[in-house]
């Protein structure tokens, strides 16, 4: 059974690989003439104007929550999906129940407004 | 298939350390290196076909200097970025922006190994396949934030934010549509999803799973960033996004990992809707001998190269959507569906709708 996993392992470690190995290809082929407004970043041709660790809108975060409340839902979603079948209305109906309140919570934060962008 | 058995079986008398673990190890490698390198391929040659492909539906003819009607044209292309200087920024956290591309590419290239090309053909067998393709390819979103973040730049801190909620939005809605797709086949297997399709095109999950099918391919498009939700270096607005200060092979490995992605997304709505191997004909009196001799592997490979084709064929059709309207189209508009569409599976399968249950 574990053995199954040993090629995950094996995948991973060629991706890394791969991300490493051409990034390596790239410094040593490459030239390398670094010179200070080369290496500033870039800001339309401006030099920057204040720092980039800048402030930036609530929502992001909101919307990061949202995604972990979910997600959760989704992971709770799947071992019933994969038996459902077998479990016939009993399990229709606590999904259901599950379901509902989920879909409370999601006109709860609808109705807030948590899901406008402007 | 008896080739390789014995190739196998070389391969343990002739390395016996490890009760074979060392053997098994290389074996797992030659079949990675197998899988990877012709991936690899197709990633080089995707970039061409899609600059041909927009080009001709432009009007124009795409790339055509470099050897007969511009073959070569992806190695020039790699040769020219191998070649590129990399740059540092002086204000970049250095080692997370070295960091970024290879956490992009990492997941990119290890979801490839539950993916199944044919009956018994894949590199792991696992129970739980499509959670592990699930988990792991949400660990692509920390390459992007990271991008975003150790550049230390304006821009790519922008991208790397409206990407991560991007795709955390639409993480959900796959995970939803997917759910419904284990319903009916009562199992996270992608070998037990594609064998429950077996018998024809009748027996597809598209037909019962048709909105969940469109919604899957429309996220697939977010998830990879592709036009004509290509907000996060939506070029017009902030210039390049989280690519801005990569240049030479580490924006490659970023391109490289967005296209390995993209070929997935594909090949996963042909594995999750559209019968996975499975022929078209089956079932089908006259045709099913005429294409029986046609190997599994070749079925998928032309469904996922037709979607791939939808990827382009969208990308030169459609104009860029708006940030707002997308996160609305996820929030407001997918989310809903996908769960009305969890009740009515949910209601197909206790009435035993045939022929899919």
């Amino acid at each position: 059974m574990l053995e199954n996993y040993l090629p995950i392992i094996v995948f991973i470690f060629l991706g890394l690989a791969f991300g490493v190995g051409p990034m390596l290809i790239g410094y040593l082929l490459g030239p390398s003439k670094p010179y200070e407004e080369k290496n500033t970043q870039f800001e339309c041709g401006f030099p920057a104007f204040d720092d980039s660790r800048m402030y930036f809108n609530v929502r992001y975060y909101l919307v990061a929550i949202l995604f972990i409340l979910f997600d959760l839902e989704v992971a709770f979603v799947f071992p019933w999906a994969v038996v459902q079948s077998q479990l016939g209305w009993f399990g229709f109906i606590a999904m259901s129940i599950f379901l509902f309140l989920l879909v409370v919570g999601f006109v709860f934060e609808w109705k807030n407004g948590a899901l406008e962008w402007e | 298939m008896e080739l390789w058995q014995a190739f196998v079986q070389m391969v343990h008398t002739l390395i016996p350390w490890l009760d074979g673990t060392v053997a098994n190890i290389l074996i797992i490698l030659i079949k990675a290196i197998v899988l990877v390198m012709p991936l690899m391929l197709v990633v080089a040659y995707f970039t061409y076909a899609e600059r041909k492909v927009i080009g001709y539906m432009q009007l124009r003819i795409g790339p055509n200097r470099v050897g007969p009607k511009g073959w070569l044209q992806p190695i020039a292309d790699a040769l020219k970025l191998m070649t590129k200087e990399i740059i540092f920024p002086t204000k970049a956290n250095i080692y997370l922006f070295l960091l970024a591309p290879v956490l992009a590419i990492t997941p990119a290239i290890a979801v490839w190994a539950v993916i199944p090309f044919d009956e018994g053909i894949y590199v792991t067998n696992l129970d739980i396949s499509l959670l592990y393709v699930l988990a792991i390819g949400s660990i692509g979103v920390y390459g992007i934030i990271l991008a975003g973040w150790a550049s230390n730049s304006k821009y790519p801190l922008l991208g790397a934010l409206r990407s991560a909620s991007l795709l955390v939005s639409y993480e959900i809605v796959i995970g939803f549509a997917l759910v419904t797709v284990v319903m009916i086949a009562g199992s996270v297997n992608l070998n037990t999803i594609v064998q429950a399709q077996q018998g024809g095109i009748a027996h597809w999950y598209f037909i019962p799973l048709f909105p969940m099918m469109i919604i899957f391919f429309i996220s697939a498009l977010v998830e990879t960033n592709r036009a004509p939700f290509d907000v996060v270096e939506g070029e017009s607005e902030i210039v390049g996004g989280t690519h801005i200060e990569y240049s030479g092979m580490t924006f490659a490995v970023f391109f490289l990992a967005e296209y390995a992605n993209m070929i997935l997304m594909a090949t996963l709505a042909v594995v999750m809707f559209f019968g996975g191997w499975h022929s078209p004909f089956e079932g089908i009196p006259y045709l099913q001998a005429v294409f029986a001799w046609v190997p599994g592997i070749i079925w998928l490979l032309a469904k996922t190269s037709f979607f791939m084709f939808l990827y382009l064929w969208v990308r030169a059709t459609f104009p860029r959507f708006r940030y707002d309207q997308i996160m609305h189209l996820s929030w407001k508009v997918f989310l809903p569906i996908t769960i009305i569409w969890i009740f009515v599976v949910a209601l197909m399968t206790q009435f035993q709708l045939a022929p899919w249950f």
